[in-house]
Parts: C-alpha cells; sequence; structure tokens
C-alpha cells in the first residue's frame, strides 16, 4: 500500500515527529560536502508544477539528486484545463512513465486529492491552491525546533494574507497537533472567515497577534491582491501589518523570524529585520532541502 | 381506456381531498374520486392502491434538460424519463440551452420534441434577455404564444436593475412570472459557501450576502411595481426572512427551494466533492433549519430540484474548475418525505402541495390537481417503504448526485401521465 503526503490534517503527531527527525539526519548530508546517499537509488521523482515555483522545484529536486533519484520536470504554465488535459488523463501518462514519486504544484485547492487515487506513484503536495503545502510547514517546524528545541508551548504569530496563503494551513495543522499556540493577524479582507475554528485566535491588530510570540511568521503578499481590491495600497499595509522593529519589540526578546519566501523587502517585513540576526528566512531554506529529503525517503522505504 | 385507482390515500390539496377512496380515468382524464358501485362490472385496468399515496404528478419547475445545444450531458428524453421514475409527470425546463431558448422557435423546437421524445410534459421557459447576455429584452410575448410559461435568465442573474423592471413590467402585460436567479456577481465569485468548511479546504467561499443582495432587490422591484417574481433556488436564511417579510407586506412574490437546501450542509464539500458543488452553495446547518422553517410556515411556497446534468469529465476535476449543479429528478420526493414530512416539517398533503398544485399555479398551468375533466397525471407511491440511492442506475444520461448511497422512502410505484401509465411497479412500461 504507497503511501502520499497530501496535507498535515490527516497526520498524527507521531508520524510528523517522525518525519522532522528524520528530516534531522537528512540536514547533516546537505551541509556536509559528499552530498550523495543512495536510499532513493533507481527510482524516479517527477516535478508536476502547474504553478511556476522555481524556488520549490528547485529545493525537490535536488533533495531527489542527493538521494541518487533521477528527477524530471513537467512544468504547465497555465491550468490543465486549457491545455485541455485533464488530471486523469495527466495521471495516466504518469503511470506510464513509471513514476515512483509524484511531487504536484497546482493552483487549485483539492487538485492532488483528485490525482493521488488515480497513479501509482506516490504523491507530495508541494503546494495546492489556497488550501496546504504541507513541505513549507514541515520546514517551518524543523528550523523551529533548531532555534527553540521543541514545539509544544510556543506561541506562533502568523501575519498576513490568511485568506490564500496554503502555508498558514499547513502549519496550523502541523502546529496544533505538536502542542504550539497559533494566532493569526492581518487585514479583515485577507481573513478566512471561521478560521478559528481550526483552533487559532484571530486579530486584525498585528500588534495584540505578535505579542510574546516565540515565533513570527510573516506571510507571502501576493501584490496582484491589491489590484482587486483587498487593501487599498502596499503602502498602507506595511504601515498596519508589515513587521519592523519596533512591532518585533512585542515578541519575545528570543523570537525568531520566518518566511516562506521570497520575501517583499518593506511590504511584510522591513528590510532590517530581514537583514537582523533573529531571521531565519535562510535556514528555512536550507530545512527545506532536508526535510523533503525525508518525506521522500519515507515515503519509499518503510512510510512515517 | 379505462382505468380505477382502488383504495389508496388520495391526497389532493386543490380540492382538499385527504382520504382513502378511488380514482377512476376514462379517455386520459379524471372522470371521478369516490366509490362508485355504478362501476361494478364495468371492464376496466385496476391498480390496487391499498396502503400507497394516490397524488396529483409532480410539477417541477426548475429543471434544466439541456436540449437543445447540450446532448452529452442530457436530452429532453432522457430527462423526461428521470422525470417519470420520480414520479414528475411536467416538468419546467430552463432556457440556458445552446441556441438559448430566448425566441418562438426554441420555444417550438422543445416543444415538438417533448411530443416526440418526453416522456412527461414539458414547459419551455423562456429567457428574459437575448442570448441570456442581460442587455435586451427577449421576445417574451412571442414566447407566451408559443408556449412559455415564465420567464428567467436563470443561470445568470440579471444584474441590471432596470432590465428586470422592465422584464417584470413586460411580463405582466402577458400575466406570466418572472424567475429570477439571484446573484450579485461581484459578491459571488467562489467555489462554496462561506465558512469554517471553505476556510479549511482554501476553497474560495461564497457570502449568503450575494443571493439576499439581489432577492431584496428584485422583492422591491416587485413591491413598487405590483408585479410578480418568483425567487428561485433559496439557500439561505437571510433570504427566507426578506421572503417572508415581503409576504407579511403583501408583495407578490413566490418562491421556491430545492430538496439539497434541507438536506446538505457545506460539510458534503468536504474531500473535495464536486457533487456537492453547485449554485448557489450548499450552506450550514442554520439556513437548512430556516429553510425547513420557511417550508413549514408557507414563505417557501414550492420544491423544485434545479435538475442539472453534467458529463464526468465535469465534475472528476479540480473543485474550482466542476461544473455547478446536480441531477435531481429521481430523489427529490424522497428526500422531501425523509427530511420533511418524516421529520415533522410538513404534513405529506403539505409537501404534495409544493411538488404539484403550487408550481402549477405560479406558472398558471393546468397540472398538479386531480380535478374531474384534467388529464390524468398521478403519481402512487408506498410512503413507508424504503429504497437505496444508487447513482449509478439513475435514468438521467448525468449521474451527478451527492446522494449515493441515501436511504429514501416512497420511490414511485406507479406514475400516469395524462391517463397512460408509464411507470408500472416501478419500472417503466414497454
Ligand atoms: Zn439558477
Amino acid at each position: 500500500m504507497k503511501q502520499s503526503l497530501l496535507g498535515l490534517e490527516n497526520l498524527t503527531a507521531e508520524q510528523i515527529n517522525n518525519i522532522l527527525s528524520h528530516a534531522s539526519e537528512m540536514k547533516k548530508v546537505v551541509l556536509s560536502d559528499n552530498k550523495k546517499i543512495t536510499n532513493l537509488q533507481g527510482k524516479t521523482v517527477v516535478n508536476l508544477f502547474y504553478e511556476n515555483s522555481t524556488r520549490t522545484r528547485t529545493s525537490f529536486e535536488l533533495a531527489a539528486k542527493y538521494m541518487g533519484a533521477n528527477a524530471a520536470n513537467i512544468t504547465s504554465s497555465g491550468s490543465s484545463v486549457e491545455k485541455g488535459e485533464t488530471l486523469i488523463d495527466t495521471a495516466e501518462t504518469l503511470n506510464a512513465m513509471g513514476t515512483d514519486i509524484l511531487v504536484m504544484r497546482h493552483s487549485m485547492s483539492g487538485a492532488p486529492n483528485v490525482i493521488e487515487p488515480l497513479v501509482d506513484a506516490s504523491v507530495i503536495n508541494a503546494g495546492d491552491g489556497m488550501h496546504e503545502h504541507p513541505t513549507q510547514a514541515l520546514l517551518d517546524m524543523l528550523t523551529m525546533i533548531e532555534h527553540k528545541g521543541h514545539i509544544e508551548g510556543l506561541k506562533v504569530a502568523i501575519i498576513g494574507d490568511v485568506y490564500h496563503s496554503r502555508v498558514v494551513r499547513s502549519n496550523i495543522y502541523g502546529l496544533k497537533k505538536l502542542g504550539a499556540e497559533v494566532t493569526l493577524g492581518g487585514p479583515a479582507t485577507l481573513m478566512a472567515k471561521d478560521i478559528d475554528k481550526m483552533g487559532v485566535k484571530t486579530f486584525n491588530n498585528v500588534q495584540e497577534a505578535i505579542i510574546d510570540a516565540d515565533v513570527v511568521m510573516a506571510l507571502r503578499i501576493q501584490l496582484e491582491r491589491q489590484k482587486k481590491g483587498l487593501f487599498p495600497s502596499i503602502r498602507e499595509y506595511f504601515k498596519f501589518f508589515g513587521i519592523d522593529e519596533s512591532r518585533l519589540k512585542l515578541a519575545k526578546p528570543d523570537a525568531i523570524v520566518m518566511h516562506p519566501g521570497p520575501v517583499n523587502r518593506g511590504v511584510e517585513l522591513s528590510s532590517t529585520v530581514i537583514d537582523g540576526d533573529r531571521s531565519v528566512i535562510t535556514q528555512q531554506v536550507t530545512s527545506g532541502v532536508a526535510v523533503r529529503m525525508a518525506v521522500m525517503d519515507m515515503l519509499i522505504n518503510g512510510g512515517f | 381506456m379505462k382505468l380505477l385507482i382502488k383504495n389508496g390515500h388520495v391526497i389532493d390539496p386543490a380540492n382538499g381531498i385527504d382520504e382513502v377512496t378511488d380514482v377512476y380515468i376514462n379517455n386520459g382524464e379524471i372522470a371521478e374520486i369516490g366509490k362508485n358501485d355504478d362501476l361494478a362490472g364495468v371492464e376496466m385496468q385496476i391498480i390496487d392502491a391499498d396502503g400507497k399515496i394516490v397524488a396529483p404528478g409532480l410539477v417541477d419547475m426548475h429543471v434544466h434538460l439541456r436540449e437543445p445545444g447540450q446532448e452529452y450531458k442530457e436530452t429532453i428524453e432522457t430527462g423526461t424519463l428521470a422525470a417519470v421514475y420520480g414520479g414528475v409527470t411536467s416538468v419546467a425546463c430552463m432556457p440556458n440551452t445552446e441556441p438559448v431558448c430566448d425566441n418562438e422557435t426554441v420555444v417550438r423546437f422543445i416543444k415538438e420534441r417533448a411530443k416526440e421524445t418526453g416522456y412527461a410534459n414539458v414547459f419551455p421557459v423562456g429567457a428574459v434577455s437575448k442570448g441570456l447576455e442581460g442587455k435586451f429584452l427577449a421576445e417574451i410575448g412571442d414566447m407566451v404564444f408559443s408556449g412559455a410559461v415564465a420567464i428567467t435568465d436563470d443561470g445568470h442573474p440579471v444584474e441590471n436593475a432596470a432590465l428586470m423592471r422592465r422584464a417584470m413590467q413586460y411580463s405582466d402585460m402577458f400575466d406570466i412570472t418572472v424567475i429570477s436567479h439571484c446573484e450579485d456577481m461581484s459578491l459571488g465569485e467562489g467555489d462554496m459557501n462561506e465558512g469554517a468548511v471553505a476556510s479549511e479546504l482554501g476553497l474560495r467561499g461564497i457570502s449568503p450576502s450575494a443571493e439576499e443582495v439581489m432577492a431584496s432587490r428584485d422583492i422591491l422591484l416587485a413591491e413598487n411595481l405590483g408585479c410578480r417574481v418568483h425567487i428561485a433556488h433559496i439557500s439561505t436564511k437571510g433570504t427566507v426572512e426578506l421572503v417572508r417579510q415581503a409576504k407579511k407586506r403583501g408583495v407578490k412574490v413566490t418562491c421556491e427551494t430545492c430538496p439539497h437546501y434541507f438536506s446538505l450542509t457545506d460539510e458534503a464539500c468536504r474531500g473535495y466533492n464536486t457533487n456537492a458543488k453547485m449554485n448557489p452553495p450548499l450552506r450550514t446547518a442554520e439556513d437548512v433549519l430556516a429553510i425547513k422553517e420557511g417550508l413549514k410556515d408557507g414563505t417557501i411556497d414550492c420544491i423544485v430540484t434545479d435538475h442539472a446534468p453534467h458529463h464526468p469529465d465535469e465534475k472528476q476535476c479540480e473543485f474550482g474548475y466542476a461544473k455547478n449543479g446536480i441531477v435531481g429528478l429521481e430523489t427529490s420526493l424522497g428526500l422531501g418525505i425523509k427530511n420533511l414530512v418524516n421529520e415533522g416539517y410538513l404534513t405529506m398533503n403539505q409537501l404534495i402541495e409544493k411538488m404539484s398544485k403550487n408550481p402549477s399555479e405560479i406558472l398558471g398551468i393546468a397540472k398538479g390537481t386531480l380535478s374531474v375533466g384534467r388529464s390524468a397525471d398521478i403519481v402512487i407511491f408506498d410512503p413507508e417503504s424504503e429504497w437505496t440511492v444508487d447513482t449509478s442506475k439513475l435514468h438521467s444520461k448525468s449521474k451527478n448526485s451527492p446522494f449515493d448511497g441515501f436511504r429514501l422512502y416512497g420511490k414511485p410505484e406507479y406514475v400516469i401521465v395524462n391517463g397512460n401509465i408509464v411507470i408500472n411497479s416501478g419500472e417503466l412500461m414497454k
């Protein structure tokens, strides 16, 4: 029976911990001079990206290659519907090509749920619409553990475009399962209705969300949201919802600052915060490769 | 042909009949209701309806038959076949066909095809605007004279308030009703109901305001003009209350809801179940309760299916790309019995009224009653016999229903259309 990773919603705390501890081992490989292990020797990883994301795709590709897998990329700009090929057709093609792991990024929530039952490969959701981005949340948690030693009891403030963010949903599932407290902050027009039912507190006043936080995570703002009228201007966004030095003072003195990248400087975070000593944004990138190695290894060799 | 339906529990809300008696049909018409000893010895076919309900054939005033133009989803033949299996003997079909039913020719084509291939009576509904584009009035008078029974741009709202106002004024001259699909498009962009489930699934939420804003607009337009308006497929608590208050003020507003709005909530979308995707979207438990209360106190006049067949390719895909709508003709009576009658919101008499008499009156068609002299459209069912929905066995060309595996009551055993037995012991007469 194959296993897949479509989201953190359906993983247990134990499974998440297993992935995170394996990822710490993998991080040693990533940081070593000889990045070559054989755990995925002879396996094929296909990166199927319906949305352009060079960062995430490269991270998965390197993770596969460090473990000896063959990696191929299928990048499809525009939707499958525009192309005239349905997910069902795509699944049949992938089966015929002998894919072991399918890494999928798609602009529509739930797209991996459609394809997963149709393919022989294990599926890793590399971000589906506004739904989940499980490896991002796992790499965030790995980074938190590296700095704080644990997740349980941490207060994590996530600030920004909650409505459109798959990063926030995966982090809520993961962090809550491991015992963290999560607060969300952002403008009312970018908040998701009744998301507090997922066990989080929401604030429109960013200061309130940040108070006493151990971790302050800013979410990326797609600048085209402003054109759609969801907030008045970039300038005003930063003024009320951006994280600068003075707002960061409300968090715990040793709080770390995270961002899933790429950052809009002077929008979600001020440049001094991004370049300051509390920012762990570049370490998140390294953790990303390690987490993706761990997930792929476990999917092929024994499960979570 | 002479036919006697014996000893059934006859329910005919239009004539105040709710008792165990006989129905005698002669030459395709209802000839008599009551026990008549004079009939002894007359040679005729007899249906023993002991323990069963005998009611006017159901009238569904909101159905998409897809012909002409989208025969890969449904045809007049398959759609009306599904109808009779569901006890529905008359359907009003929506004009969003290809070409759009916005002129006399298409109205006549639909009526002709129904005569040739249909199992049930088909009443075309014409478009409000040419091409459903919301710009210019369609030739409403011509359509009425060729057989259209109402007008609507269903599938789309009439966004321009002035056009809607003129449609009400103009159709009032021809004594037909404007059916309004209420959806403020600037608020309607989304995949499912706005709320906790959408937020969890990461799907774009549609606020109840999308429906309510336009429902209030159309109620106010009708009130100001003194014209009629019929609000289609009500899904929210707020719209029920808007109609309730409007009726109290004497506005000539009627409305309908669909079985899915009193049977399911937005929880059904979990797992990205595209068979739970429709427009308006499934709402919350609070809305479901309000819909049931609205049916109970008479605010909601009719139950319609909004039968919307779609090909599997249009549903087995990303939720956001999936088409809106579900098939419903074969499950509407069963859902009504299970969720309204058995739960005490409606009596069987009231359910029948909302599924036959009321829609007929709104459309002004001579259906929905067992009055003597009327052509005999009848459904006979046992409200206590349980059956299980198997969507693969539905008779509609499309199988997009969220009710697979549901246990319902009262599958029609006999269905009579214009005096002919079409469904006999639950199966199509050859
Ligand atoms: Zn509609």
